[in-house]
């Protein structure tokens, strides 16, 4: 009697193995760790702090762990007026964190200066960094900027983000598994 | 206790000086010349107990002459009275005295004024901008500074752009109507 074996099947584990495209998975990874840089430069920080708080609990979309150092921080949130004098300030502070990072501009003010049309306040942070994601409000409420880390959320899995940011890595997969 | 009494009590020196007196609403202000504030102020807080320097401001008359006028608000802790002196100051001289000495908090309100309006104080121990950084080119409270800002740029510390203006929700229209019919929400949609 000849004994046959299902090579990938494991009875043990069966149920437990998902089938997805490596894009999705590292997506999946990202999107639900966002960990936010709090730019907080005006009243927006309040609402952001509020967000962070017990009643909005920004921790339910994983972006609970507030890093003050931007080289562990994956999004920032421009929080309030953009002065020119903290203009290069925060651009400094957006260029040390890793790649990949995210921009949330959170209300009127960081999205195009908002009621500040003066000389002192840059009209939108978005002159100097790729800003993802619109916030408006003055300050927006904590649902709003839920809403828009949802929509980041939603962008980040869109990506492709093997091809586009390591595309050596992805040629050389492709080779291997031809 | 009033400011007449407290004046004639303690024996004004400046009886000449402060002539230029003007009541409003309770509140006393004496115009005096740049050259005696040091004076003034010092026997302000010595003799007439004003304690208390509440703010420094500074106007510009833009088109007259002379062009500036610096506000000093002064406060008497003991007997709850103000005082305000006003002196004016012309754009060629652009200097007046400190009065950082008599009263230490005069530091950060010179420096202010400095920043905003470009008047200097003679023997300010620090006299740097407060809220401009440091090469910052112009003087934004001055009236010849427009709205929209000057362009500038120090690499490394900061750039400035000329702010657009026009059609902005926020900007209310120039001209000799009250603030209800100025105020941008007043303002039918332009189609």
């Amino acid at each position: 009697m000849v004994e046959t074996h299902a090579a990938a099947y494991d009875s043990k584990i069966e149920g437990n193995v998902i089938f997805t495209r490596f894009d999705a998975a590292l997506n999946w990874v990202r999107k639900n760790s966002l960990w936010p840089m709090p730019m907080g430069l005006a009243c927006c920080a309040i609402e952001l702090m509020a967000t962070a708080a017990s009643r909005f609990d920004i921790s339910r979309f994983g972006a609970e762990v507030m890093r003050f150092s931007p080289r562990q921080c994956d999004v920032m949130i421009v929080a309030g007026t953009v002065t020119y004098k903290m203009a290069l300030a925060v651009k400094r502070i957006y260029e040390q964190m890793p790649e990949p990072k995210w921009v949330i501009a959170m209300g009127a003010c960081a999205s195009t200066g908002g009621m500040y049309r003066s000389y002192a306040v840059l009209q939108g942070i978005d002159q100097l960094l790729p800003v993802d994601v619109y916030i408006s409000g003055c300050p927006p409420r904590p649902e709003a900027l839920l809403a828009g880390l949802m929509k980041l959320q939603e962008k980040i899995s869109g990506q492709r983000s093997l091809r586009d940011q390591a595309p050596q890595l992805a040629e050389k997969l492709e080779e291997m598994l031809a | 206790m009033t400011l007449d009494i407290m004046l004639g009590s303690a024996g004004n020196p400046f009886g000449e000086k402060l002539q230029h007196k003007t009541e409003f609403r309770g509140e006393t202000t004496y115009t005096i010349t740049a050259n005696d504030l040091r004076d003034i102020a010092k026997f302000c807080r010595d003799n007439l107990s004003f304690d208390y320097l509440l703010d420094i401001t500074s106007i510009d008359n833009f088109g007259e002459e002379p062009r500036f006028e610096i506000v000093y608000h002064l406060y008497s802790m003991p007997h709850g009275l103000h005082l305000r002196l006003k002196s004016k100051l012309s754009e060629e001289a652009g200097a007046l005295d400190t009065v950082s000495d008599i009263w230490p908090t005069a530091d950060w309100h010179e420096r202010e004024i400095y920043d905003m309006m470009g008047i200097k104080f003679n023997g300010h121990p620090d006299l740097r901008r407060i809220l401009m950084w440091d090469g910052y080119p112009f003087f934004p409270l001055r009236k010849d500074f427009p709205l929209a800002g000057l362009p500038s740029d120090m690499p490394d510390v900061a750039f400035t752009k000329v702010t657009p203006l026009e059609g902005g929700p926020f900007v209310t229209v120039p001209s000799t109507a009250g603030s209800k019919d100025r105020e941008p929400r007043a303002r039918p949609r332009e189609l």
